[in-house]
């Protein structure tokens, strides 16, 4: 018994040495070389840091396209969904609640165009994300609080578009962040 | 096709393309043959030599289970000081607490057992120090150690009769020389380049092109991932585990820690095969648990792309299926495959929240749970799946009205008892404890703790149920997902799951070790007519059986109050 007991203290002491030094500063410094230096690749205007590629953040304002609903208000430093189960009532009431916001401030939608993601929260609270149908119904109101041609907005979506990996596999999407930057470029 | 089926059968197909190959590796790895990976052999000798090991000598089972127990009660002490001073120790960028001494004791538990289960956040619960020292040492190491007491079981039944079982420490360490560690080294770096952070660097810190200010959680937490899928740990670096966009990044990155996470267990069984040298064994409990593994995946499936019926009665669109909780870029589909492969395998990580998938898919994710042998945790699964053969050999054996045998051993009173006395912990650990839960809830909701009684639960009616049975079936398979509405970081939650977490890793690990043991000392009857064949196709639908009726009765009960009672009045 009093031999494993040493055993196992050795061996934990080798192992921490293998398994927490040697193997983790490995791939930091091999990562060193990846985008972002594996610190997080960061999206830069005019030399400022607006944001992370990754990571969704919140828009309100009606010339930006909104991304979806967050149980944490998009706070990068704890994410988090909103772990609602699908039958629970004050959830359903939140889902109604967002609808008619969206209904409200996108005239000229239905209820159908909706794409059940703008209307639910994301799984980490920081989908930088949303559908392409997503992005279709907002459209209309970015185009107008820009004052610009709706033709100009449905190009930069499609420039933003994610499709498939490899073209076969998942779903595409629209990153937020990206469209909104290139919207503010024009 | 749509493009998220065809996402999820090439993930399938590639984890088989991946994980049969390295079976017949590891078979070889363990059996001490020639392979690739010896030039890692001075590696191997150097740590033995520094721990003071020689792997010549040979241990029996009661020698093999103590050199386990060993280790993993050193790690338990070593991991729960550490958490509680952490706030004193180097490494800690963001200025992170320590833990309260029940967190640390339900943590320390749920990481040495390999599971996982987290009731602190990665942003603001952890340092660095802790992460990678404590949580990540432990994903290594904790992976190794039901990787090596599954090989004990192997070698219990390589040879006629015997009671040598070969070095412990011998399969710990080449578990994490030959598999973990090289293959964690691929995937963190394949994650890195794809975005996920590696390096050391604490909380950043932006103003959004909107005007806001917003703190960034960062740190080494591709080394993490990796190994928390290879080593079907499951606990995540950040609080929203793989669905946060650091830690899964892409689709791409999705299919990589979804097939590194299958990879190990499938390739546990290719190798128990390979190296007892009857490979229709390993096939036969292979096609078992694969079908398994589609009878929940395809109901799933069918739930989620489904959608939310009752946010269909409002009117919206949901063409891809239901989303809350679930992340864009991987869709319903990829979510509700990982659903289904994180409960049946034990990793416990999760790219979408559970609480929020459809009740029914909930109850497939309870029962992938509950059965936890359909491929399983890293070297356990094959332990438990053990337990069922035994059980099945027994039945069988009780129908024709013979001794049951397996694999040329008796077996008799004594190994039936440990299997019985395995098999009925389960539904004692989930049930006893739900039990408790839901009397404490209903009758001492203001009890003075951290989260009230009646403040756990984030949703009303079944849902709420289920959400605390969800919490003791994911602990007492060693899981480590929730359905984390639950308010669990208090006296009550830590405690209870902690025990369940400890007695649900250790005696399932002791059992079948200690069955293997027992029937590899026995005499050797060769093969003859009257024997029961345990690699056919009739044995395989008997084991199934078995496994399908042994869970129906213990859990259906349980799993009619909580989401199946949820599932129905929602038709409403």
């Amino acid at each position: 018994m009093k031999k494993y007991i040493i055993q196992s203290i050795r061996l934990t002491l080798v192992l921490l040495v293998l398994l927490c030094v040697i193997y983790p500063i490995t791939v930091a410094f091999i990562g060193k070389m990846s985008k972002g230096n594996g610190g997080g690749e960061k999206i830069t205007k005019n030399g400022k840091t607006v944001g992370y590629a990754l990571l969704g953040q919140s828009f309100t304002k009606p010339q930006y396209f909104w991304g979806r609903p967050s149980a944490v208000a998009y706070n990068a430093a704890g994410s988090a969904g909103s772990n609602k189960g699908p039958s629970n009532p004050d959830y359903l009431k939140e889902v109604q609640s967002r609808i008619d916001t969206l209904l409200k401030y996108n005239p000229g939608i239905k209820k159908t165009d909706i794409p059940a993601d703008m209307v639910t929260a994301s799984g980490s609270g920081l989908d930088p994300n949303i559908s392409e149908q997503g992005a279709a119904i907002q459209i209309q109101r970015v185009a107008k609080a820009r004052n610009i041609d709706a033709k100009k907005v449905k190009e930069l979506i499609a420039m933003n578009t994610l499709k498939p990996f490899m073209g076969v596999f998942g779903p595409s999407s629209v990153n937020v962040l990206k469209l909104n930057l290139a919207l503010d470029e024009l | 096709m749509n493009t998220e089926l065809t996402g999820i059968i090439a993930t399938f197909l590639l984890t088989l393309v991946i994980a049969i190959p390295l079976g017949k590796y590891l078979a070889k790895v363990f059996a001490g043959e020639k392979v690739w990976t010896d030039f890692l052999k001075p590696l191997e000798t150097g740590i033995y030599k520094l721990s003071g090991i020689n792997i010549k000598e040979q241990m029996n089972w009661k020698q093999q289970l103590k050199a386990l127990l060993t280790i993993n009660i050193l790690w338990l002490f070593y991991g729960f000081f550490v958490l509680i001073f952490q706030d004193k120790l180097p490494f800690n960028p963001d200025g992170n607490p320590a833990m309260t001494p029940d967190l640390a004791f339900n943590t320390i538990i749920s990481f040495v057992a390999n599971c996982n289960l987290q009731h602190y956040s990665g942003e603001s619960g952890v340092s660095y120090l802790t992460q990678q020292y404590v949580l990540m040492f432990l994903q290594f190491v904790s992976a190794a150690t039901g990787i090596a007491a599954a090989v004990v079981l192997f070698k219990a039944f390589r040879d006629k009769t015997t009671t040598e079982l070969g070095n412990f420490w011998e399969f710990f360490v080449k578990s994490i020389t030959r598999l973990l560690l090289p293959l964690s080294l691929v995937v963190a770096l394949i994650l890195t380049f794809n975005g996920t952070p590696a390096s050391y660097e604490g909380k950043d810190q932006f103003i959004s092109l909107q005007g806001d200010t917003v703190h960034v959680s960062r740190g080494p937490a591709a080394q993490m991932i990796a190994i928390k899928h290879l080593g079907t740990n499951g606990g995540g670096y950040f609080g929203a585990n793989s669905a946060h966009p650091f830690e899964n990044p892409s689709y791409f990155t999705n299919m990589v820690e979804l097939i590194a996470q299958v990879i190990i267990p499938i390739a546990m069984v290719i190798a128990f095969g390979y190296f007892i040298r009857r490979k229709k064994l390993a096939w036969t409990i292979f096609g078992v648990m694969t079908i398994g593994l589609f009878m929940l995946l395809i109901p799933m499936l069918n739930s989620e792309l489904g959608g939310n019926p009752a946010l269909a009665k409002m009117g919206i669109s949901q063409t891809t299926g239901a989303m809350e909780g679930k992340e864009v870029r991987f869709g319903p589909a990829a979510s509700a495959y990982w659903a289904t492969v994180t409960t049946i395998i034990s990793t416990g990580s999760v790219n979408s929240m559970h609480d929020s998938t459809m009740p029914m898919s909930g109850t497939w994710q309870l029962l992938g749970m509950m059965i936890n042998s359909f491929y399983g945790g890293c070297g356990v699964g094959l332990l438990n799946y053990f337990i069922y053969l035994i059980v099945a050999v027994f039945i069988s054996g009780l129908m024709v009205g013979r001794t049951p045998e397996f694999l040329g051993h008796k077996v008799e009173a004594g190994e039936i008892k440990i299997a019985a006395i395995i098999t009925l912990l389960s539904p004692f650990l989930i049930l006893a404890g739900t039990a408790i839960a839901s009397y404490v809830f209903t009758s001492h909701g203001d009890a003075a703790w951290a989260v009230q009684p009646k403040s756990w639960l984030n949703n009303p009616g079944f849902h709420g149920f289920s959400e605390m049975l969800y919490e003791m079936t994911s602990s007492n398979a060693n899981n480590g997902s929730g359905f984390e509405g639950l308010g669990d970081n208090n006296i009550f939650w830590n405690l209870s799951t902690g025990i369940v977490i400890f007695l649900g890793r250790f005696l399932p690990i002791i059992g079948p070790v200690a069955i293997a043991g027992l029937l590899g000392a026995k005499k050797f009857i060769p093969e003859s007519a009257g024997t029961l064949k345990t690699d056919t196709k009739t044995f395989a639908l008997m084991t199934f059986a078995v496994i399908l009726v042994l869970n129906a009765l213990s859990y259906f009960p349980a799993l009619a109050l909580g989401p199946l009672a949820e599932y129905f009045t929602m038709l409403k």
